[in-house]
């Protein structure tokens, strides 16, 4: 297995209330931690948890315990469940050399109703994205979530993405593992998203 | 969930700040917990409940915080080892009963308190900083910087609390209670004690017969007496060190989460041979010879702390008791402003105050791309406001109010408290909350405006609460305007849960936080018994809610209640996990912007179910958001909406 490519590793995982953005850096977290590793998991809620922005932080170190925030410019990864939101953690915790994979699927927000606010054209945020980031994955996770069944999926199709940077010492099967320990329903299904995502990021 | 219980020391595990410290107190044998949910305290209490049958402890959601610690505080004089868990708001609540039992003494099984703040307001209306209530009743308190810290704290104030005898706070915040960290764990201690009520237990005064703070002037000589001890405890206390260099060139002195911050801000400004970090995990009383020590070596200090300067002050206090050849200190920190005094704490703020104090030029990025960077932000990012869950019951609440006070026309509003429905401040309520203090606080509020009637006061007033309110505090204001005739219409939320903290059980729903089924005390058995008019309606029955909430605010000038009562829509859905109706909206029918209606569906009911097809010009349902409840048939104007039962 692989070790850090940087410590601390900071990666953090950008969504909306309601999508499982905590479950997934419980996942990612324990199977990293599960290698000998420190980790801290903090949580940015937005104005509120219901339909407000959620962004997981998580730290990893082999040593030092870090504190649940990451400082301005100090991610390695954004893992995006939703492209607005995949740039709004860009443009403060991103730099350069910050990997992005993105999902690209919209979802919308009160605040688009009464036309309080305006969602942009996908192929814009996905540009500014591109201008800030480093190397850049762009995966419509929903689609393929929904050939497998259920949108839900796309969760473990970003797992497996992540999996597949080769950036964190993770493997499919340290997934595999944690998919078990946490009895999550329909592990083999999630298992072939885990194997999708891998499999549409890794060379 | 992860299972806390593991019975494997050393064993390493990844936890909530919250997880861990209901493991350090089962690992100190706690016997019995209390608690009132509140963000970012509630899980310790669920996570202790989950278990307390199997370790044969007992675990308890008091009905507010002020019961809660007494329940504690019962459980401690009979040689309980006693946990109560709040969030800062309820120790404004639970304060009276502290402030007597700190200095009247707690019993030789230790009582443990944790209250945890809120830095920023996350998930609260204010910013409190607790120590400052703990320094002012004499009670010592301890500040975790991780969990692992946080586990290991609460462990050692059972111990400190038994031995001395008197209540031991606990103060976390958001970024230690709600962080998940790498914990190490210790030997689980059994829980289960014989509880005996004999003579009161004071290890400094050993003929007290009684748990009482009279006579207050001795018995308070006697709590400094004993903070003095526990002072001098905390000189070596192991939750205190210092890195860095033995003479640098600025000390930075942290507690709590400032202790994680600090440390990566030297790192990363490399900083190492020049700044040392003092930790105080020991916070009050301040451990003070240890800190002159340090504070001896040098002439700039910065001080690093959530919240209010309370490190900060004491700091200079010890110092003010420097010898006099000692050269002088420059304080830097929130009272210097190098810190915001409000706002959480982050590591980039501590980055700029050391950047600021040293004169260094530290760009966490080059400007040209932060330049872009907040361009793209402010041109492109949209905030994204909170809105009730599809499917919840407070949309059709407000919506019924709402109609219902324009249809009276007096310029009729709406007063509230703390709870899920709050977010009426807000358009997914229709800004129909125009006041929000504390919980119950609307009914107090109402209470006083009902009686301005001899003032040519005019205006309806409805006062909302949700069902764990009405138990917690909204009681005694419903009773003051019952009894001094107030002139309001108490309407109760009633959602059958404590939905905003995690679904935890109230008086009102038949079950214990155990699991235990119990009689519930029905909301509308209690108005009756004060012999006001009380009806009950379901708000997915729009028209009928709007027409019982109209007659009720043009009644007669005292209290009338109506309770509003449908499940949340997240525990039905969780305990059902199936959708009540197929939702479908036909396209031909929708009339779109022609209509009329303004788009009444999607813009004015606003809910996040229901999406808008600019193609087709209609509205469209959302199958990944819609809880397909049904409500929204009933809306439209043009019948567009349908629902058909689920076979």
């Amino acid at each position: 297995m692989k070790g850090l490519t940087r410590d601390p590793f900071n990666l953090i995982i950008a969504g909306v209330g309601g999508q499982g953005n905590l479950r997934m850096a419980e996942i990612i977290g324990q199977a990293v931690m599960k290698s000998g590793y420190l980790v801290s998991i903090g949580d940015t809620l937005g104005g509120a948890q219901r339909g407000g922005s959620v962004a997981s932080q998580i730290r990893i170190s082999s040593q030092i315990r870090y504190g649940p925030y990451i400082p301005e410019g100090q991610a390695d990864i954004i893992l995006g469940m939703e492209p607005i939101e995949t740039l709004r953690m860009l443009t403060k915790y991103g730099s350069p050399a910050t990997a992005v994979i993105t999902s690209t699927r919209p979802i919308s927000s009160v605040d688009l109703f009464g036309k309080r606010a305006i969602y942009p054209a996908l192929e814009v945020i996905l540009n500014s994205i591109r201008e800030l980031a480093g190397k850049v994955w762009i995966i419509d996770a929903v689609r393929e979530a929904m050939a497998l069944g259920k949108p839900v999926y796309a969760n473990m199709i970003l797992i497996g993405a992540v999996v597949g940077t080769g950036l964190l010492p993770l493997h499919v099967e340290s997934i595999e593992e944690q998919l078990q320990l946490l009895s999550v329903a329909d592990a083999k299904i999630n298992l072939a998203a885990v194997k999708r995502g891998f499999a549409m990021v890794a060379e | 969930m992860v299972k806390i219980d593991v019975d494997i020391p050393a064993k390493k595990l990844l936890l909530l700040g919250n997880e861990a410290i209901a493991r350090g107190a089962l690992e100190a044998g706690v016997g019995v917990a209390t608690g009132y949910p509140g963000t970012p305290a509630s899980e310790i209490i669920d996570t202790l409940a989950a278990l307390a049958k199997k370790l044969g402890i007992y675990v308890e959601i008091g009905v507010n915080e002020k019961v809660a610690v007494e329940v504690a505080a019962g459980a401690s004089f009979a040689g309980i080892p006693s946990l109560t868990v709040m969030k800062y708001n309820g120790l404004n609540v639970a304060s009276d009963t502290v402030a007597l039992l700190s200095p009247g003494n707690t019993g030789r099984g230790g009582l443990v308190m944790v209250v945890a703040d809120d830095p920023g307001g996350i998930s609260s209306d204010n910013e409190q900083d607790t120590r400052n209530i703990a320094k002012m009743l004499d009670v010592p308190l301890l500040e975790p910087s991780d969990p692992q810290e946080a586990k290991e704290m609460t462990k050692l104030l059972f111990e400190l609390s038994a031995e001395m005898g008197c209540i031991c706070q606990l103060r976390t915040v958001t970024r230690v209670a709600h962080a998940r960290g790498t914990v190490t764990l210790g030997e689980l201690k059994s829980g289960q004690h014989i509880a005996n009520f004999d003579e009161a237990y004071n290890p400094a005064m050993p003929t007290l017969t009684k748990y009482n703070p009279n006579p207050a002037s001795l018995m308070h000589l006697i709590s400094l007496d004993r903070l003095k001890t526990i002072r001098e405890k905390f000189e070596s206390s192991e939750f205190n060190r210092y890195i860095g260099p033995d003479k640098p060139d600025l000390l930075i002195v942290v507690c709590g989460i400032g202790w994680v911050y600090a440390q990566e801000s030297v790192r990363l400004l490399k900083l190492g041979d020049r700044v040392g970090i003092l930790k105080i995990g020991t916070v009050w009383p301040l451990p003070e010879k240890l800190v002159r020590s340090y504070l001896s070596r040098v002439n700039k200090v910065l001080v690093v702390e959530e919240m209010d300067p309370f490190l900060e002050r004491n700091l200079m206090e010890a110092a003010s008791d420097l010898p006099a050849d000692v050269q002088r200190i420059t304080f830097y920190g929130k009272r210097s402003g190098h810190i915001e005094p409000y706002g959480e704490l982050k590591p980039d703020k501590v980055i700029k105050a050391l950047s600021d104090i040293l004169g260094l030029n530290y760009r966490p990025r080059d400007e040209a791309y932060a330049k872009k960077a907040a361009d793209l932000l402010n041109t492109l990012v949209f905030e994204r406001g909170g809105a009730f869950c599809p499917g919840c019951p407070h949309r059709a609440s407000f919506w019924a109010i709402k109609n219902a006070l324009r249809m009276d026309g007096r310029d009729g509003f709406v007063t509230g408290d703390i709870g899920c429905y709050q977010q009426a401040l807000m358009g997914t309520g229709f800004y129909q909350l125009r006041t929000c203090q504390s919980m119950g606080s609307a009914v107090g509020v109402a209470s006083g405006l009902g009686k301005l009637a001899q003032f040519g006061f005019n205006q309806p007033v409805i006062a909302v609460c949700g069902d764990a309110t009405f138990y917690h505090s909204a009681i005694p204001a419903l009773i003051n305007g019952v009894y001094n005739r107030a002139d309001f219409t108490l309407v109760v939320l009633d959602n059958s849960t404590t939905a905003m903290t995690g679904f935890q059980p109230n008086p009102g729903t038949g079950v214990t936080v155990m699991g235990d089924q119990v009689k519930p005390v029905t909301i509308e058995a209690f108005c009756q018994a004060l012999e006001i008019p009380v009806e009950v309606c379901d708000p997915f029955d729009l028209n009928s809610s709007v027409q019982v909430l109209l007659k009720n605010i043009q009644g007669d000038s005292r209290p009338r209640a109506i309770i509003l009562r449908r499940e949340c829509e997240l525990t039905r859905n969780h305990r059902e996990k199936s959708k009540p109706y197929n939702m479908s909206i036909d396209s031909s029918k929708c009339a779109g912007y022609d209509c009329g209606c303004n788009r009444y569906c999607y813009s004015v009911f606003n809910c996040p179910g229901i999406i808008w097809n600019e193609e087709s010009n209609s509205a469209e349902i959302d199958e990944a958001v819609c809880s397909c409840c049904g409500v929204c048939v009933d809306i439209c104007p043009s019948g567009a909406i349908s629902r058909t039962e689920q076979l």
